[in-house]
């Protein structure tokens, strides 16, 4: 793992254009209060790690950026289109959110290259054979060309998990959202993959990014966002947040997690 | 330091038996009580099977014109051969019969080429066989134009008539029933109450009395003189019972493919039609193949109710002629050859849908 930071590479800068704000944003699974007046704005360019507990509704706060959660309460603007329920503006925010999950969610019926091709295909419009370039290119930005043609289930579960970012970045999307990327992984793959991630941050790209991985927070994040209980407990650049944290409860989850 | 590891060279397997000896030990007599088992099959076996070759291969009689050939002792299949254009083409002239066997020669022969992989229409000709080939079909049936004499459907019978209404309601009950169940998992509440009553409906009816409805008590609802062709009607409740049954046979499969699918096509901007046609159903109808055909062996024998309506088929027909005075004490042989052409039947499209699986777990880890 690069221990060396890499802010200060050129492609790491961060603008004054607003790409996400989320302004008192509630949300209820039933009686459950799982997300408690989330105040949070992301510029271009920002790396952010959200770390917490589970149950802290960290999965559900990023969720909520591409709808595939509602929020009760408050307002959501993404990309200066607001998150309602017009099924357009979900639609137009989706096709500028990438998002990765846990457990891949690769389409098992297709190829590799067919399923980085479907959504330039299908949603953009693009004639199959941009499509299929695109798709290869990203591809090989991921390291593994030469899987194109194999189905998903059979390749290892580093390389699945790098099929599903190239899938994602074949829609050009401004903002990148990853869901524990890697929580799914044997540890030897876990690196692969936070490579592909540590270069598409050195390119700029605008990522939030729920994950236990300290590391990587250190290497990539200008800021690192605590959640426990629904809320933001603090938020800080990593060497702040890791050396200081102010709250008792940062400090009660960094030693649980650093320390073992 | 480290001494360098040599990886154990991979050896075979101990030999314990092979072959068909060792299958037969393995499977046939690995205990007492299969062995016991295994011989009282094969006593049943000597008892049943000579017999019945005896009767229906070695002593039958297979060519002649009339009762009177029959001699052997055996099975008479003179009474099938002897009645075998009426079998397959129930009351249908004989002078126009090319017109079906053009029409299903042509289905065939459109047909092949789906099943060559190398085939790069396919799209096109399914296009083709699902919309025109069955306006194409009728015309050749039907008549009425084109310089073709009429004729009319109720001389349609035999397994001419088994064909049409199981290829008609098969071809029908699967899209109905795509249809319905995405409509029963609808978030939608209209969509979803009328898919479940539509499914609820015709799914608690037997099938008779559906056909007995349609046949008896739609012609009181219907003003005078306006007369619904009958094996119409027939072909409409057919479709409507089937596609309820398709309906939750599909919303199985729907069910089984996980939310992360939906999930990850949603976050690509796919929109729901889309998430349907190229991600969820694929899979869906994939995984319950075993159904899907299941529904339509049960619909293809389900055919044989159309006789409670005066509408002759495979079945119906050969009762018809066990009725015949010259042909009175031949009823095995008349059941023994339906149960076989029905069996060849169901037992293809069962052969077809095991191949079909094999072929489609190309790549998946399963």
């Amino acid at each position: 793992m690069n221990q060396e930071t890499a802010h200060g590479t050129p492609g790491m800068t961060i603008s004054d254009e607003v790409m996400i704000e989320m302004r008192q944003v509630h949300k209820w699974y039933g009686q459950f209060h799982v997300l408690k007046d989330i105040n949070l704005t992301v510029n271009k360019g920002e790396r952010i790690v959200i770390c917490g507990p589970s149950g802290s509704g960290k999965s559900t706060l990023i969720r909520c950026i591409n709808r595939l959660e509602e929020h009760q309460t408050g307002q959501i603007i993404v990309d200066g289109v607001e998150l309602t329920g017009d099924i357009k503006h979900i639609e137009k925010i989706r096709r500028e959110v990438g998002m990765v999950f846990q457990q891949f969610n690769l389409f098992p019926h297709l190829t590799v290259l067919e399923n980085c091709a479907l959504a330039p295909l299908w949603v953009r419009k693009m004639p199959r054979r941009d499509a299929e370039h695109i798709a290869m290119q990203y591809l090989e930005r991921v390291k593994i060309p030469e899987q194109a043609l194999k189905y998903p289930g059979q390749l290892s579960g580093g390389q699945q998990q790098r099929v599903a970012i190239a899938r994602s970045l074949c829609m050009n999307p401004r903002i990148m959202l990853f869901d524990e990327p890697t929580s799914a992984l044997d540890p030897e793959m876990i690196k692969e993959v936070l490579d592909v991630m540590i270069e598409l941050a050195e390119s700029g790209m605008t990522m939030i990014c729920v994950t236990h991985e300290m590391g990587f927070a250190k290497t990539v994040a200008n800021r690192v966002i605590f959640m426990d209980g629904g809320e933001i407990i603090e938020q800080n650049a990593p060497e702040e947040f890791f050396n200081n944290p102010q709250s008792d409860r940062t400090k009660l989850f960094l030693s649980q997690i650093l320390d073992h | 330091m480290a001494a360098t590891h040599v990886p154990q060279p991979d050896l075979p397997p101990p030999i314990i038996s092979v072959g068909v000896i060792g299958w037969m030990r393995r499977n046939l007599f690995s205990s007492l009580p299969n062995t016991a088992l295994t011989l009282f099959a094969l006593y049943l076996l000597w008892l049943l099977i000579p017999p019945a070759i005896q009767w229906a291969l070695i002593d039958a009689d297979w060519s002649g014109t009339g009762r009177e050939d029959c001699t052997g002792g055996g099975a008479c299949w003179v009474f099938v051969q002897v009645r075998f254009y009426q079998f397959m083409y129930g009351f249908y002239p004989e002078a126009e019969s090319w017109r079906v066997n053009l029409a299903f020669g042509l289905l065939i022969a459109l047909a092949v080429p789906l099943f060559i992989r190398a085939f790069r229409w396919k799209g096109w000709l399914s296009a083709f066989l699902l919309l025109g080939y069955p306006v194409l079909a009728y015309y050749l049936f039907h008549g009425g134009s084109f310089g073709l004499e009429l004729v009319e459907t109720d001389q349609w019978g035999g397994l001419l008539l088994t064909l049409v209404l199981a290829g008609v309601g098969i071809v029908a009950a699967l899209p109905i029933g795509v249809v319905l169940a995405l409509g029963r998992r609808s978030q939608m509440p209209i969509v979803k109450a009328l898919s479940i009553a539509f499914i609820e409906f015709w799914r608690g009816v037997p099938l008779i009395t559906v056909l007995f409805m349609s046949s008896v008590m739609l012609p009181l609802f219907l003003p005078e003189g306006v007369n619904f062709d009958k094996l119409l009607r027939a072909l409409i409740g057919i479709i409507m019972f089937q596609s309820a049954y398709m309906a939750e046979v599909v919303r199985g499969g729907l069910q089984a493919i996980p939310k992360g699918q939906y999930e990850a096509a949603a976050a690509l901007g796919l929109g729901y039609w889309r998430t349907m046609a190229l991600v969820v159903l694929p899979q869906a109808l994939k995984l319950v193949i075993p159904g899907i055909v299941n529904t339509f062996i049960a619909l293809f024998k389900d055919t044989t109710l159309v006789l409670i309506i005066g509408l002759f088929d495979l079945l119906a027909i050969i009762q018809l002629a066990l009725a015949d005075p010259k042909w009175l004490g031949f009823s095995v042989e008349g059941y023994v050859f339906t149960a076989a052409v029905f069996w060849i039947f169901c037992f293809s499209m069962s052969r077809y849908s095991q191949a079909l699986e094999r072929r489609l777990h190309t790549g998946h880890a399963r």
